[in-house]
C-alpha cells in the first residue's frame, strides 16, 4: 500500500517493537508512572562530573538496556537513529560512538522519539535494513542551562513553565515478532501561530499537533473513537487543552481516551506547573507505560504523538516565533 | 504557514487561555523575602556603626554592601539561593543579594567548561547589562552635571 | 530603634513588591529588572532624590539594586564637581568599586569552592 492521502504512510510488513526500554531520573520515578519504568536512578548526575555526560549516559544505558532486552549483541543492530535536545545533538552521536553500526542524528527537538520510529519502521517495512534502534534523552539540568538560565540563579517559573524530563527511551523495530507493530506513522508539517513566549512550550506546539492528527484521520479515513488511547508527547496541562478546543473546531472529539505524557509523568504535588516536557517525557512513557499496555492486551490500538518546539536560545532571543512539530505513529498488538 | 490574522486571533486565545501567576501568595512572599533582606543589612550596618564608630556613612555603607554580597554568593554556592527566589520572585532578585547571585550562578554553572571559557566569561551573562547600564548611564548624568555646571 | 527596622522592612519590603507586580504583569527576566531598578536609583540621584530618601529609609533604600544606582551616579555628580571629565569618567565606577569587586571575587571563590546542583522540587 504504501503512501496514502498525503503525509501517511501504511506499513504492510508490520515492523514489530521487539523491546523497549525506558530510564528516568529520581523526580520522574518519584512520579505517577514510576511501577512502569525499566530503571529509575537514584541520582541525575549518573556518577560523571557534568549535565551533559550524565544526559549522554541516560541515553547510552536505555540503548544498551534495550538491546540486552532483546537479547541481541550491539553488533546485531543494523542502524542507530537517534537524536535530542543539545545542541549539535551530542548525546546521540557521543553514544552513536560507542557502538559499531551505521548512525543518522535526527533532530526534531521533543518530537524526536516518534520522529526516529517514523523513519526507522519505513526502513525496516522497505527492507531496507533488517533492524532499527531508535532512542532519544533528555536532561532537566542541562536543558535549563542551554535554554534558560543557570540552575543557581533564584528565579520563579512561570505558571506556562513545565518540567523538562530526565530520562531516555530506546525501542528496537524488526519485521519478525508477535509483538507490538506500528501499523501507519503520519509525518507532520512545520507550523508556526506566531507564539513567541518560550515559557509556553505547550501552545506553540498545539496547532502542529492539531495538523497531524487532522492529517492522520483523514487520511486513513478514521474519528478519535477508532482509536483505544490516543498520546501526544509534551503539551502539557494547557497544550493539551488547546489541542482539545482546536480538535473540536475542526470536528473531531478527543475523549477520555486522550492523555498527554507531559501530564502523565508528573504530579501536581511536583510542582512541575503545566507538567513534562524534553525528548524524554515522550520517550520514557512510550517505552514504559504505553508499551506495556499493547504488550498486555489492555489497549489493541495506539495513536503516538510527539510534538516538538524547533527553536533556538538564539532564535528566541531575536524575538522570532517558535515553530512546532508533530509526527504521529499509530500502533496495534493483535 | 498560517496567517497574520488566524496568529493574531490564536495569540489572543492563548493569552486568555493561559494562568497568571497568582498574586497571592507571591506579592506577600516578595514584600516579606525583601523587606527581611534589608533588616539583615541595616542589622550589619548598626553593627558596624557601634564598632567603628570614626566610619563615615558611606564607609560603612560600603562594609554593609560587601557583606551581603558575601551572604548572596555563600547561598548561592550552597544551593539555597534558587529555592528562595523560587518563591520570593523579586523579593529576592532586588536586594544587592540577587545582584551577587546573578553574578556567582552562572560562575559556578559553567565552570564545567572551562576557567576561562567557562566561569571568567559566563560570570557577568547576567549582571553584564546591569553593570554596562550602570556605568553607562552615571557617565551620562556625571557628564550632564559637568556640562550644565549644576 | 524598632521604628528604623520597621521602616527598613516595610521600604525594602515596598521596593521588592513593586518589582514583583512587574515580574507577575510582563513576565520580566531577572536582568531586565536589575537594570530598571538599578537606573531608576540613577534617575532618582540626577534629580537629587535618592539621598533623602536614604537617610529616611537606611538599608531599606541602599540594599535594593536602586541604592546601587544611586550610588553610581553620585559617585559621577560628585566627580563632575571636580570640573574634570575624568572624574565623571571614575567617579560612579570608584564609588562602587568595593561592591562590584566583591561579588566578583566572592563569585570566583565560591565557584571554586561548590558545584552546580540540580533542583529538586516538589517531592
Amino acid at each position: 500500500m504504501g503512501k496514502i492521502g498525503k503525509q501517511t504512510v501504511i506499513l504492510k510488513n508490520k515492523p514489530n517493537i521487539i523491546s523497549s526500554y525506558s530510564i528516568v531520573g529520581p523526580k520522574e520515578g518519584k512520579g505517577p508512572m514510576s511501577a512502569y519504568f525499566d530503571k529509575i536512578m537514584p541520582d541525575d548526575m549518573c556518577g560523571q562530573n557534568t549535565y551533559e555526560k550524565a544526559e549522554q549516559k541516560f541515553m547510552e544505558k536505555a540503548v544498551f538496556g534495550a538491546i540486552d532486552k532483546a537479547k541481541m549483541r550491539p553488533q546485531d543492530i543494523d542502524m542507530f537513529l537517534s537524536g535530542d535536545l543539545l545542541n549539535q545533538i551530542i548525546s546521540a552521536s557521543f553514544t552513536a560512538r560507542e557502538f559499531d553500526t551505521t548512525f543518522i542524528g535526527l533532530f526534531g527537538a521533543c518530537s524526536t522519539m516518534t520522529e526516529s520510529l517514523a523513519i526507522g519502521s519505513c526502513l525496516v517495512d522497505g527492507g531496507y535494513v533488517d533492524n532499527v534502534l531508535c532512542a532519544t534523552c533528555s536532561h532537566f539540568a542541562s536543558a535549563e542551562r542551554q535554554f534558560r538560565y543557570p540552575l543557581e540563579l533564584g528565579t520563579q517559573r512561570p505558571p506556562t513553565a513545565q518540567w523538562t524530563v530526565t530520562g531516555a527511551g530506546a525501542t528496537i523495530l524488526e519485521c519478525t515478532g508477535k509483538g507490538p507493530y506500528i501499523e501507519a506513522v503520519t509525518f507532520g508539517k512545520v507550523s508556526d501561530y506566531g507564539i513567541t513566549d518560550v515559557n509556553n512550550m505547550g501552545a506553540a506546539m498545539a496547532p502542529s499537533a492539531l495538523h497531524t492528527l487532522k492529517a492522520h484521520f483523514i487520511d486513513m479515513k478514521r474519528t478519535p473513537e477508532d482509536y483505544d488511547l490516543i498520546f501526544t508527547g509534551d503539551l502539557g496541562k494547557l497544550g493539551s487543552e488547546i489541542l482539545i478546543d482546536l480538535l473540536e473546531k475542526e470536528g473531531y472529539k478527543l475523549g477520555v481516551n486522550y492523555n498527554d505524557c507531559g501530564c502523565l509523568i508528573f504530579d501536581k504535588e511536583q510542582k512541575t506547573f503545566m507538567g513534562g516536557s524534553g525528548c524524554g517525557c515522550s520517550a520514557s512513557v512510550l517505552n514504559s507505560y504505553v508499551i506495556t499496555k499493547l504488550l498486555n492486551k489492555e489497549v489493541k490500538s495506539v495513536l503516538f504523538l510527539s510534538t516538538g518546539a524547533l527553536l533556538s536560545p538564539l532564535s528566541s532571543q531575536q524575538g522570532l516565533s517558535i515553530p512546532g512539530i508533530a509526527h504521529a505513529i499509530s500502533i496495534r498488538s493483535d | 504557514m498560517a496567517d497574520i490574522e488566524t496568529k493574531k486571533k490564536y495569540n489572543e486565545y492563548v493569552k486568555s487561555k493561559s494562568p497568571m501567576t497568582k498574586p497571592f501568595p507571591t506579592l506577600i512572599w516578595a514584600f516579606l523575602v525583601g523587606g527581611t533582606i534589608c533588616v539583615i543589612g541595616q542589622v550589619f550596618y548598626d553593627i558596624y556603626s557601634a564598632v567603628f564608630p570614626e566610619f563615615t556613612k558611606d564607609i560603612l555603607r560600603a562594609y554593609t554592601l560587601c557583606t551581603m554580597i558575601f551572604l548572596g554568593t555563600l547561598f548561592t554556592g550552597l544551593g539555597l539561593y534558587d529555592k528562595i527566589g523560587a518563591f520570593a520572585g523579586a523579593g529576592s532578585i532586588i536586594p544587592i543579594t540577587g545582584f551577587a547571585n546573578s553574578i556567582a550562578s552562572p560562575a559556578i554553572e559553567f565552570k564545567t567548561e572551562g576557567w576561562i571559557f567557562g566561569m571568567c566569561v559566563k560570570m557577568f551573562t547576567i549582571a553584564g547589562p546591569v553593570i554596562v547600564n550602570g556605568i553607562v548611564s552615571s557617565i551620562a548624568v556625571g557628564l550632564i552635571y559637568l556640562i550644565f555646571g549644576i | 530603634m524598632l521604628l528604623d527596622y520597621l521602616i527598613v522592612f516595610l521600604v525594602g519590603g515596598g521596593i521588592c513588591l513593586i518589582g514583583q507586580i512587574l515580574v507577575i504583569r510582563t513576565q520580566m527576566t531577572t536582568a531586565r529588572i536589575l537594570v530598571l531598578f538599578l537606573l531608576l536609583g540613577v534617575v532618582l540621584e540626577a534629580f537629587g532624590l535618592y539621598q533623602p530618601f536614604a537617610e529616611f529609609a537606611k538599608s531599606g533604600a541602599m540594599i535594593p539594586i536602586c541604592g546601587f544606582g544611586s550610588t553610581l551616579a553620585r559617585g559621577a555628580i560628585e566627580g563632575a564637581a571636580t570640573g574634570n571629565i575624568l572624574g565623571v569618567l571614575k567617579g560612579g565606577l570608584s564609588a562602587t568599586a568595593s561592591g562590584l569587586a566583591a561579588a566578583v571575587f566572592f563569585s570566583y571563590i565560591f565557584a571554586m569552592i561548590f558545584r552546580s546542583r540540580t533542583k529538586k522540587t516538589g517531592k
